[in-house]
């Protein structure tokens, strides 16, 4: 029993992700046109990201940096492939898709097909305690996007 | 290792469960502990039989509310070997203990270039109330260091403890570490300098005896959740002539002597730091945690903990691929255990565990300049009480073992 149910959060798609993470690291200095550090204070996890908006408003670049458990890591790496090359209004409209899956509110396939790998996490829903960790990355995309990078309100709140 | 010294399992029901078609292992005691059936029932029995307010009513169950809620502080007193009852206030918990203080006898006490000397290893109530006095006040705070073992360096407490400090405030035990401090010679350099010394009891009293008149401290603040007790009650002990220098922390009903339309006067200790209607019935059940731990005698927990450690903790040190904090040798190890699986972030851990019924901590442990310290994001902590048995310490270190394999070879292999 026991270990067998994890298969359902951590399948090997979630579990590469994290070995391997896409789009890990840092932008050219010259390059980043939004930031965001954001912290998840129930553990301690950090994320640093920063896109590339071209002058028509699409993300031309994505990295991001900071530690943090499995959830959180492979969840920032399929972020960040499902948004490249999109616009900043369509990633937002992500965004929102991804925090009512994990919520587990219903939504149109073709919205959850957008999230490509990402949209393997909707199975977090069974593990309420890890679904902070799952939209950190999400959250800082949201909050990066739109310029919300106030000092002081840069803390992903406690559910 | 020998259980046999306590054996308790059947007071509490809640252990007896499967969570996720596992055994419940509750190694999470440090956050809070599980209730004996006596604690429960006395919180039923007040409600069903007693319940009215204190010290207001002359009707019979005033009286008898009344009688339970000072026997419960009487009770407590005996526990820490308190000079009078007066000196027991009770409060919300540690945290609101320590709060009270920072606002009341910090603010009467501490100015500017004042010294207020802490430990790296506290707890973010004990940290954050002076932290912020501190900066009102413009004094310094201080940090007493670790030893390279994990425990409190007691030749930096010496040198950080000078004639400017005022205040030193230290947990008894670490709720990350696994270290009992000690509290006798700190009292000692604080008084010394003529400072007091403030100890944060909660990760201690639940486990080992405490006599505050032997230890010579000050205040003692505890939680009555992490001993058994119902959430939302704990304890401040102060000296009398302390308690009786202090400003009240709250004003309203009952704390008052007389109120009159431009001043009030306040009335006697401890019902001064009791303003408006207290956690009435969570004193009483506080007060049944108080016998049920008296009856089996700290000593008899204290021992019982001490196997588990003895037991559990060379298995882990010896595990290359486990990182434990804190002292190795158990001796000098209380039953709560920091650790990492290399490799394996403790959320992940932590859920990984949960599966197999096992219940621990992960995360920063409410004191992240320990972590910094430390040079780690977060930790996992199993943490023991005195209904745990070997058999779940064996469960744990299986889980672990499956846990280290689930992580080292992927989900294929389960597939």
């Amino acid at each position: 029993m026991g270990l067998a149910k994890l298969n359902n959060l951590y399948r090997e798609v979630i579990l590469d992700h994290s070995d391997h993470p896409h789009h890990k690291g840092q932008l050219a200095v010259d390059d980043v046109s939004n930031e965001i550090t954001l912290k998840n204070p129930t553990c301690g996890d950090v994320i640093n990201l920063e896109i590339k908006l071209s002058t028509d408003d699409i993300i031309e670049n994505i990295g991001f940096t900071g530690d943090g458990c499995t959830i959180s890591q492979s969840s920032a790496s399929m972020m960040t492939d499902a948004v490249l090359g999109k616009s900043k209004d369509d990633a937002l409209k992500m965004a929102k898709t991804f925090s009512d899956m994990v919520m587990g509110k219903q939504h149109a396939q073709a919205d959850l097909d957008e999230l490509d790998d990402a949209a393997i996490l909707s199975s977090i829903v069974s593990f309420p305690a890890r679904i902070k960790c799952a939209t950190l990355a999400w959250w800082a995309l949201q909050r990066a996007l739109l310029n919300q990078n106030e000092s002081g309100k840069d803390n992903v709140k406690s559910s | 290792m020998d259980t046999k010294v306590i054996n308790v399992q059947a007071d509490f029901p809640i252990l007896n469960q499967q969570v996720n078609d596992e055994r419940l292992v509750y190694l999470d005691n440090a956050a809070t502990a599980q209730k004996p059936l006596v604690v429960t029932e006395s919180l039923d029995k007040f409600y069903h039989t007693d319940n009215a307010n204190v010290h207001r009513g002359v009707h019979t169950l005033a009286e008898r509310a009344t009688a339970a809620y000072e026997a419960a502080r009487s009770k407590v007193k005996n526990f820490i070997n308190a000079n009078e009852a007066a000196e027991v206030i009770f409060t919300k918990g540690t945290t609101d203990g320590l709060n009270m203080l920072a606002s009341t006898y910090g603010e009467q006490n501490i100015h500017e270039g004042d010294e207020i000397v802490i430990s790296i290893m506290e707890h973010h109530s004990n940290l954050i109330p002076w932290q912020q006095l501190a900066i009102r006040k413009h004094a310094t705070l201080k940090y007493i260091g670790l030893t390279a073992e994990g425990e409190l360096d007691l030749v930096d407490a010496a040198a950080k403890i000078t004639n400017r400090t005022k205040i030193v405030s230290i947990a008894h035990a670490s709720n990350v570490m696994g270290t009992i401090n000690p509290i006798k010679e700190l009292a000692n350099l604080a008084h010394e300098v003529g400072a007091i010394i403030i100890v944060d009891g909660a990760q201690a009293i639940p486990h080992i005896a405490v006599d505050v008149q032997k230890l010579d401290v000050d205040f003692y603040a505890f939680s009555g959740h992490k001993m058994m007790g119902p959430t939302g009650i704990g304890v401040l002990y102060g000296k009398h002539e302390l308690l009786d220098q202090m400003n009240p922390y709250q004003f309203g009903g009952e704390m008052i002597d007389f109120v009159y339309q431009q001043k009030s006067t306040w009335t006697q200790l401890p019902w001064k730091f009791e303003a408006g209607t207290q956690n009435i019935a969570g004193a009483i059940g506080l007060g049944t945690a108080v016998d049920y731990l008296t009856d089996i005698g700290m000593e008899s927990v204290a021992q019982h903990e001490q196997q588990i450690v003895d037991y559990l903790l060379p298995k882990l040190v010896a595990d290359d691929a486990i990182e434990v904090y804190g002292p190795k040798n158990p001796q000098k190890h209380s039953g709560v255990i920091a650790f990492n699986l290399k490799g394996i972030h403790p959320h992940d851990l932590a859920t990984a565990l949960d599966m197999e019924g096992v219940a621990v901590r992960a995360g920063h442990h409410c004191a992240q300049p320990l972590m910094e310290y430390l040079g780690v994001v977060a930790t996992a902590r199993a943490s023991f009480y005195l209904y745990n048995t070997k058999e779940d310490v064996d469960s744990f270190l299986n889980a672990l073992t499956e846990t280290k394999e689930f992580f080292n070879h992927g989900t294929s292999k389960a597939k």
